[in-house]
């Protein structure tokens, strides 16, 4: 299993989010192979989940046409595994709780460890829940990644001090998707979060733009992107590895642009 | 620990609504002991609602079906029809006294979209509903009706378009917009404090029963039958007499076309433990973990969960649950109205339908209370197509 620290060892990181099965398995693994190439540094696998609360439109409807085109947990796992021998960066899941409560604690993050998962974020398993999944989680080396959001205030500090992986702050109020402007102070978020922690410090939600990842990364260790992912997939499924691999490229420029 | 019922409950929900959840809990602890603020909550249930609601003993019903006394708890008549307002009259004073300018709320068939308006309406709050797009064509009636009170009727287009995905979205935008904002949901489900919440404002019909019927019969009523979609009507009918281990508590869910077709709604019947819309209980899933798209005539049933405490009450065996289809639902609303000359809401025909099953079972001095939790003008077009006759709004 890579150490997801190791993601963060050539400069700012590009995180890159896919969702499974969009529009199949198949090709769910030349999209993380192409975005690798182009300077991911970390993928995060979504598992597809019928009711995304925390996601907008662009990965709902891709949730949709995952579970549609079939994907089960078990058939990303195989993915996965085969992905393992292909990719040399951390590869993390991001799904909803119940679809791993529903195959078992234990025997997903078996798994996990058997195909060479790093780490789990679970955007409905807040802090107060962890204990749900932590330790099993731990036991089998896979670190529970946890959020970090603009309402968590007094919360940050607690949230902060047993974070495991990155820490994943939350750019904006709402749920994922493109935003033409970020107005949360993030470097009073991110200060804050570095007064109780030295794990990387990610940042995620409407995060697409070369320009955007150039400014954050200032602030933080990396930057994630999904939603913008998702929708090049989705307007062109055949095309997106080329435009994937290109993407990456700019994202992974405009970090390592940062004096 | 906190907001759970035995293994069920909990917070499961993102992070950015953590805090609002916090400082609604702590809310609500202080408020519930604020006479200044159950003295308007009193107020209002009484003189805007029309609280406390009849016992009604339906004695034709009790001697056509011949067996134990037939009483039924008469939310229907509440103001806007059904016994939704008990919980957001309590839920909107809470978000004035929080501060917050706007409610937002998920509706179903429409009731609790119509009762969140009403309350918005009457305290000056901004009012967003969350429908389903299939639901506002099903129940355009109460679409209008929400917007003569002055809310603003979200259609959802995500998901299955009903009312699993109208929680999805009011959830979606109160992330979105927490500062001025209070979600208002409709049943004792949800992350906490929402299960506890609506109970409690629930819980008046509960407490109405047990002086209403000691007063006309001395006694205890030795069953309570409602209808459980999320189960707020039915926890709020149940919760004061759990500690009497004497009264049967009986939960009546939606069957839908049948459980063995697989197009219902009955959870506890069918259902599995799991995590979703913020809590740990039982839920329609597959074999994978996705929650499963469920059926029933009644949109305030077509529910693929329950609320945690339900869940608890189920385990613990302190309440049975049993499953009821269209066809009898749609009989019992038919019986009903012929028998009593009352026009139920579909959700309250199914425990209509449950009674009429087991009256005969007891005897004549024993008690059986129904809650009748709201009135079915919203459901005649929607019978009548059931039964084959079109006819217009």
């Amino acid at each position: 299993m890579i150490d997801i620290a190791r993601a963060f060892d050539h400069g700012k990181a590009f995180i890159a989010f896919v969702t499974a099965g969009d529009p199949s398995l198949e090709a769910t693994e030349t999209y993380v192979k192409a975005l690798v190439a182009g300077g991911a540094d970390l993928i995060e696998i979504g598992i597809p989940f019928s009711d995304p609360i925390a996601e907008g439109p662009v990965i709902q409807q891709a949730d949709q046409r995952a579970l549609a085109s079939g994907t089960t947990v078990d058939r990303v796992f195989e993915m996965v595994a085969r992905l393992q021998t292909q990719v040399d960066v951390p590869l993390v899941f991001l799904t909803y709780l119940n679809p791993v409560f529903h195959y078992g604690y234990p025997a997903f993050f078996q798994r996990c460890r058997e195909s060479d998962i790093s780490g789990l974020i679970i955007p409905d398993l807040p802090f107060e829940e962890q204990a749900e999944i932590r330790s099993t989680a731990l036991s089998f080396g896979v670190a529970p990644i946890t959020m970090v959001a603009p309402t968590s205030d007094d919360r940050i500090a607690r949230i902060a001090t047993q974070a495991e992986g990155f820490i994943y702050a939350v750019s904006s109020l709402g749920v994922t998707g493109e935003r033409r402007q970020i107005t949360t102070d993030l470097s009073a978020m991110i200060s804050q979060i570095r007064r109780s922690s030295d794990r990387p410090v990610a940042v995620g939600f409407g995060v697409h733009s070369p320009e955007q990842a150039r400014s954050i990364g200032r602030m933080a260790d990396g930057v994630i992107v999904g939603s913008h992912i998702v929708s090049m997939i989705g307007a062109d499924p055949a095309g997106a590895p080329d435009q994937l691999f290109e993407y990456a490229q700019s994202m992974k420029q405009a970090l390592l642009s940062i004096d | 620990m906190t907001g759970r019922f035995g293994p069920y409950g909990g917070q499961y929900i993102p992070e950015t609504l953590m805090n609002e959840l916090f400082k609604l809990d702590q809310a609500w602890t202080h408020f519930r002991h604020d006479p200044a603020f159950q003295a308007d909550l009193d107020r209002l249930l009484h003189d805007y609602a029309g609280r406390p609601s009849r016992l009604y003993f339906a004695e034709r019903m009790t001697r056509d079906l011949g067996g134990a006394r037939i009483w039924l708890k008469r939310e229907d008549l509440n103001h806007t029809g059904s016994h939704k307002i008990n919980n957001v009259l309590g839920q909107a004073l809470l978000a004035q006294r929080m501060g917050k300018t706007r409610i937002i709320a998920e509706t179903g068939a429409g009731q609790h979209g119509v009762a969140a308006a009403t309350a918005a309406a009457l305290l000056g709050l901004e009012c967003e509903v969350f429908m389903g797009q299939e639901d506002t064509e099903r129940q355009s009636l109460n679409v209008y009706r929400m917007e003569l009170l002055g809310a603003r009727v979200r259609p959802v287009t995500s998901g299955t378009m009903t009312l699993k995905d109208a929680v999805n979205e009011a959830m979606r935008e109160w992330t979105a917009r927490v500062d001025d904002t209070l979600s208002v949901l409709g049943s004792v489900m949800g992350p906490h404090p929402f299960p506890a919440l609506v109970r409690d404002f629930q819980s008046v019909i509960g407490r109405e029963i047990r002086t209403q019927l000691a007063e006309q019969t001395g006694q205890l009523p030795d069953a309570v039958v409602a209808c459980v979609g999320g189960g707020s009507n039915a926890i709020g009918s149940f919760h004061t007499f759990i500690p009497d281990a004497s009264v049967a508590l009986i939960g009546c869910e939606a069957a839908g076309a049948g459980i063995e077709t697989g197009r219902h709604a009955a959870t506890i019947a069918t259902g599995s433990i799991g995590v979703f819309h913020g809590m740990k209980s039982l839920f329609c899933q597959d074999d994978d973990g996705q929650i499963a798209p469920v059926y029933s005539i009644s949109a305030g049933l077509d529910y693929p969960g329950i609320g945690p405490e339900h869940a608890w009450l189920h385990d613990s065996g302190r309440a049975s649950y049993v499953p009821i289809t269209d066809d009898q639902a749609v009989a019992a609303f038919e019986y009903l109205a012929r028998q009593e000359g009352i026009i139920c809401a579909i959700e309250s025909a199914h425990a209509i339908a449950h009674v009429q099953q087991i009256a005969a079972d007891w005897r004549p001095d024993q008690d059986i209370v129904v809650c009748l939790s709201g009135r079915g003008d919203k459901d005649v077009a929607a019978i009548a197509r059931y039964r084959g006759r079109t006819i217009s709004d």
